[in-house]
Order: structure tokens, then C-alpha cells, then sequence
């Protein structure tokens, strides 16, 4: 059958995305929101390095700086605002019948979900390079004008900036798979922020259970992946990069398996 | 040509052991219905509401798994194929859709999906009238606009089956005209053409086949014709301005072997200022002309006599009439 090309699916996929008016307007106030927390942190650290203590000055290369870069509020905002548009790629059909109209007109419902998960993950990528690159290269010149920033080529660097921009698709692929599962808007949105935000805020990272869970999040294996240096502060239950890496991919990939099975499998 | 056999869609979980701990009762949406639609036909699917059309159509199109049987079309079952656009044109419901998008954009995106020319976007929207309003977003739409768009979408393959669930809902009498027209014309074309609707009136004029359903059993599936002929019988109504005579004719109606029903009723005579008590009898298994000479020997006054075929909406009623489950 020459008319089913899965090339066409990518194309409608992008076109559907792009032709929602909240589509760039999401886009445009999660990377704001993100950029504004990173650099108000940033320019109160320019204001005040003066009044630091020598004890922080020796140690703002490279760990203040790089949490200048990427603040943990910074990257809050990131996941809800990648994730939440991650979800409304399904649940947005979901939630109005379009997926009824969707799957009328294309009976292969795993090709559906592929070109959705692709042109996501694509769009998320690029998407998350952009902000990360971006907050980076501008925290740092504001750091520059008190001599303390730091350059992509210093150790740990561009590991932190390829995890700040991996958490883009990693949580929008996350929503995804909560949205193809649970099919309302509300409760895909709320079961979401509770697992990606809510979760690790309430995990002690000092207990053994609370580290754990802590680490299979996201957001944990974000903060394992952007730490650089040595930890100021004894770390009681230490990880390595590899596994925070795995995370990562677990996600992805889970949450993509889970979209495949349910949507393939149940009524519309 | 659409082929449905021994289809049954089972809602909820079947009870099992002590009915009362086995949680809620399965209900049984569609009961091993087996029929088939016809091209070069429009086929009108009736039934009262909650009978099982629109899971009919929703099984037909792969939208929902029997829990047992098959729906066919063109020989296939319809999820094997990898796309939809150009074999089945579907609307189910004009709220499918997603609000926030401009008629255009929606079926442009549609159209990629089954690798149509970007072309026939416009050629559909101005085929059901939509041209004007392409560019708006579909969430301010009326529903008589979105069951246009609807039927734009349906047609947007060129396909050979096309099905309808209730198109003509909310559409204005023209367009009621205009998507009968519509049905008739893409049937004359050789295209098997599947409409659904809970009135009977409404296939009157434009089916010419009928699957009538009720509580997701087949009722009837045959040409229009033959289902009015199954029907009611035909009817005589007479109306009398005489109670006491109504009742002697009803009598000697019945003596004769006639069903006779009683029907009392006032209306004012124009220009008069007396209201008449009046009396209609409905009667059936026999004549106008032998009613009229009954009441002649009788010397009962009538105010009408009328003879009535049975029409396919009487037929409708009566064979549904056990199987209306929300009144």
C-alpha cells in the first residue's frame, strides 16, 4: 500500500502540534520561567560575591556557579512545563475524541503512538538544548564580570548541560506515558507533578528508602548528573553518573512502553 | 460492503458464582447482530436510543474489540489495515474533535495521515459548505457546522464505504435536505453508504435498505419496503360527533371482528361557539368502505372517515416498541 508511509505520520504528528495556538505559548513560558529563575539567582550571586566569605569563594568554581546555571527551582519549572506538554500530546485527544477521529483514519494505532513518542522526543530535544545552552552561556557571562565563570570545556560541564537538556524529552516522554494511561486531563496533570515534583520534595535524601526514591526520579538523577566538584557536604548514600543515566533511560523508556500497550490495547 | 457476524460487545464484568459480591452487572451492548450493507445503497441503521448503533459503528471501525464475532469491510477487518481515509469514510460523533485547531489545520493534518493531495482539504470543505469558515477555530463551531465537518472529513479519502452516526443532528431543515442529497448521490456513485439514526422518519426518504436494532438485537434487516410491510396493518380512522352512536358503531365493529380503539377528544368546529364532544375510533382489520356502510345502517353521523397506510415509522414503533429501554 504506497499511501502508508510512516514519513506522512511524522509530518501529521508536527503539523497537529503546531497548529494548537498553546502549543508555542507553553514552549515560550516554560523556557522564560526557567531562564528568569536561573538568572535572578544568578545576578544575586554577581550582587553579593563581593560579601562572600573566602570559604564560599574558593569553592563558587565550579559548584555556585554550576548551580547558577541550572537551579534546582529552574529545573522545577522545566519538568512541569515539558511534562504537562508531553501529556496534552495525548491527552489533549484523548480528552476532546479526536483520538477516535485519529484512529478512524489510522487503524495502526502503534504507528500513532510512534510518531507522537518521535516527533515529542525531537521537538523536546532540541527544545531542551536551546534552554539548557542557553542558561548556561548567560549565567556564566553575568559569573564572567566577577571572574568566576565557567567555560563549556571545564570538567563536568558539558555533562550538566547534556542532562539539563535530556530532562526536556525525559519528562515530556514521562507525561506522555501518564497521559496515554490515564486519559483525563486533570488527573494526568496532577498524577504527574505528584510523581515528577511533588515525590522527590518530600524524600529525605539522608534516609536510605528516601535516597533511593529520590534516585529513580528524574529529578534525582538530574541533580546527581549536574553536580560537580566535591560536595561541600558529606553525601550519605553517593551514586554514580552511570547509574543517574539509567534513570534516565528506564523513564523513556518505560513510559514509552506503557503508551504502546495501553493505547493499543484498550477501547476508544 | 460491510459484513457483521454474530458481533456481540459485552460492557463490564460477567457475573460470576453469587450474583450480589460479583460487582456491577455486565450489560451487553450488542447481541450477536449479523447483517450486511450493501454498496450502491444507502442503508438506514435504526433503533431507539441505546440499542447499540453507535458501538456497532465504533466495532465496525476497530474503535472498540468484540467481545466476540467479527465486523468486516471490504472483507477486512478494519485494524488490519494500516490506514482508514481511503477505504472507510467515518463521522461517529461531530464532537471528535479537537477544539482548538482551524477546520482546515484538522483536516489538513488528517489528510497527511493517509498520504492525501493537500488539495482535497478544500475541495471537502467546500463540498459541505464550510469554505468560508476554513480558517476559524472548530471549538466556536455549531453543531450543525461540526457534523459538517464531520461529513468533510468522511469524504476526504474518496472512500467506497462511508458511515454516518446521526448525521443530520442539529443540522437546519437545508441542510437535512442537503446531507439526504448528499447520501442518495454518493450512493448512486456505487458506494456502500451506512446511516444511523433513533428517528424513522428520517430514513423514510432517503433509505433504501434498513437494519433496524433494539437492546442490541436484530430486529430487522431488509429493503424498506418489506420492513413497512411487516408493520402495522392498514388503518381506518373515523370520527364521529356522538358518543353514544360511537360506541353502537364500535360495537358492531367488533361484532364483525374488527379491532376498534378508542380515542375521545374535543376540538372547536371554526367559527362556532359550541364545543363538540367528539369521538375517534381507530380501527383495524377491516375497511373504509365497510365502516361507512356499517355507520350508514346505523345511522351514525361521521366527521371523517380515513383510511391510513401503514407508514415505516408506525412499522418502527411497533417492532421497537419491546426494546426501548429509556423512556
Amino acid at each position: 500500500m504506497p499511501n502508508a508511509r510512516f514519513r506522512d505520520l511524522l509530518a501529521a504528528e508536527w503539523m497537529k502540534l503546531w497548529s494548537l495556538r498553546s502549543t508555542p505559548w507553553a514552549f515560550a513560558v516554560g523556557a522564560v520561567a526557567a531562564l528568569g529563575v536561573n538568572l535572578n539567582a544568578t545576578l544575586a550571586d554577581y550582587r553579593n560575591y563581593p560579601h562572600y566569605s573566602d570559604g564560599i569563594k574558593e569553592l563558587f568554581v565550579p559548584i555556585w556557579a554550576m548551580r547558577d546555571a541550572f537551579t534546582l527551582g529552574g529545573a522545577m519549572v522545566f519538568v512541569l512545563a515539558t511534562g504537562s506538554i508531553g501529556a496534552l500530546m495525548i491527552v489533549g485527544e484523548y480528552g476532546t475524541g479526536q483520538i477516535r477521529t485519529t484512529f478512524a483514519a489510522v487503524p495502526a494505532r502503534r504507528s500513532v503512538v510512534a510518531a507522537k513518542t518521535l516527533v515529542l522526543a525531537a521537538v523536546m530535544l532540541v527544545y531542551g538544548v536551546l534552554v539548557a545552552g542557553v542558561s548556561f552561556a548567560a549565567t556564566q557571562a553575568v559569573l564572567d564580570g566577577r571572574g568566576v565563570g565557567m567555560a563549556f570545556g571545564d570538567e563536568g560541564v558539558a555533562r550538566a548541560v547534556a542532562a539539563s537538556a535530556l530532562l526536556a524529552p525525559v519528562c515530556a516522554l514521562a507525561g506522555f506515558g501518564f497521559g496515554a494511561l490515564l486519559r483525563h486531563t486533570a488527573t494526568t496533570i496532577v498524577s504527574l507533578t505528584g510523581a515528577l515534583l511533588l515525590l522527590p520534595a518530600l524524600m529525605d535524601e539522608r534516609n536510605r528508602w528516601g535516597a533511593t526514591f529520590l534516585h529513580v526520579l528524574p529529578q534525582g538523577a538530574w541533580q546527581r548528573l549536574t553536580q560537580v566538584g566535591v560536595s561541600p557536604v558529606p553525601v550519605d548514600y553517593p551514586w554514580t553518573a552511570g547509574g543517574a543515566w539509567t534513570v534516565y533511560a528506564t523513564w523513556t523508556a518505560g513510559a514509552v512502553a506503557v503508551a504502546f500497550a495501553a493505547v493499543h490495547r484498550r477501547d476508544v | 460492503m460491510i459484513e457483521v457476524h454474530e458481533l456481540t460487545k459485552r460492557y463490564g464484568r460477567r457475573r460470576r458464582g453469587p450474583s450480589r459480591l460479583a460487582g456491577p452487572a455486565a450489560r451487553l451492548a450488542v447481541d450477536r447482530l449479523t447483517f450486511s450493507v450493501r454498496p450502491g445503497r444507502v442503508t438506514g441503521f435504526l433503533g431507539p436510543n441505546g440499542a447499540g448503533k453507535s458501538t456497532t459503528l465504533r466495532l465496525i471501525l476497530g474503535l472498540g474489540e468484540p467481545t466476540s464475532g467479527t465486523a468486516t469491510v471490504g472483507g477486512r477487518r478494519f485494524r488490519e489495515l494500516p490506514r482508514g481515509l481511503r477505504d472507510v469514510g467515518a463521522l461517529l460523533d461531530a464532537h471528535d474533535v479537537h477544539g482548538g485547531r482551524t477546520a482546515e489545520a484538522h483536516l489538513a493534518a488528517l489528510a497527511r495521515t493517509n498520504g492525501i493531495p493537500r488539495r482535497r482539504v478544500g475541495e471537502v470543505l467546500e463540498e459541505v459548505g464550510l469554505a468560508g469558515a476554513a480558517e476559524r477555530r472548530i471549538g466556536g463551531y455549531s453543531l450543525g457546522m461540526k457534523q459538517r465537518l464531520g461529513i468533510a472529513a468522511a469524504l476526504l479519502g474518496d472512500p467506497p464505504v462511508l458511515l454516518f452516526d446521526e448525521p443530520v443532528n442539529g443540522l437546519d431543515p437545508e441542510g437535512v435536505l442537503w446531507a439526504r442529497g448528499l447520501f442518495r448521490r454518493l450512493a448512486a456513485e456505487g458506494r456502500t453508504v451506512f446511516v444511523s439514526s433513533h428517528l424513522m422518519g428520517e430514513m423514510e426518504h432517503t433509505a433504501d435498505d434498513l437494519v433496524v436494532i433494539g437492546r442490541g438485537r436484530l430486529i430487522a434487516a431488509e429493503s424498506g419496503a418489506a420492513f413497512a410491510a411487516r408493520g402495522t396493518r392498514r388503518s381506518v380512522t373515523v370520527r364521529t360527533v356522538d358518543p353514544a352512536a360511537s360506541r353502537g358503531l364500535a360495537d358492531a365493529l367488533e361484532a364483525e371482528g374488527a379491532t376498534v380503539r378508542r380515542e375521545a377528544g374535543a376540538s372547536e368546529a371554526e367559527g362556532a361557539t359550541v364545543r363538540a364532544r367528539e369521538e375517534l375510533l381507530r380501527v383495524t382489520g377491516t375497511d373504509a368502505e365497510r365502516v361507512g356502510l356499517l355507520a350508514h345502517r346505523l345511522g351514525v353521523p361521521l366527521a371523517e372517515l380515513t383510511a391510513r397506510a401503514s407508514s415505516l415509522e408506525e412499522a418502527f414503533m411497533e417492532l421497537t416498541a419491546d426494546s426501548v429501554e429509556y423512556r
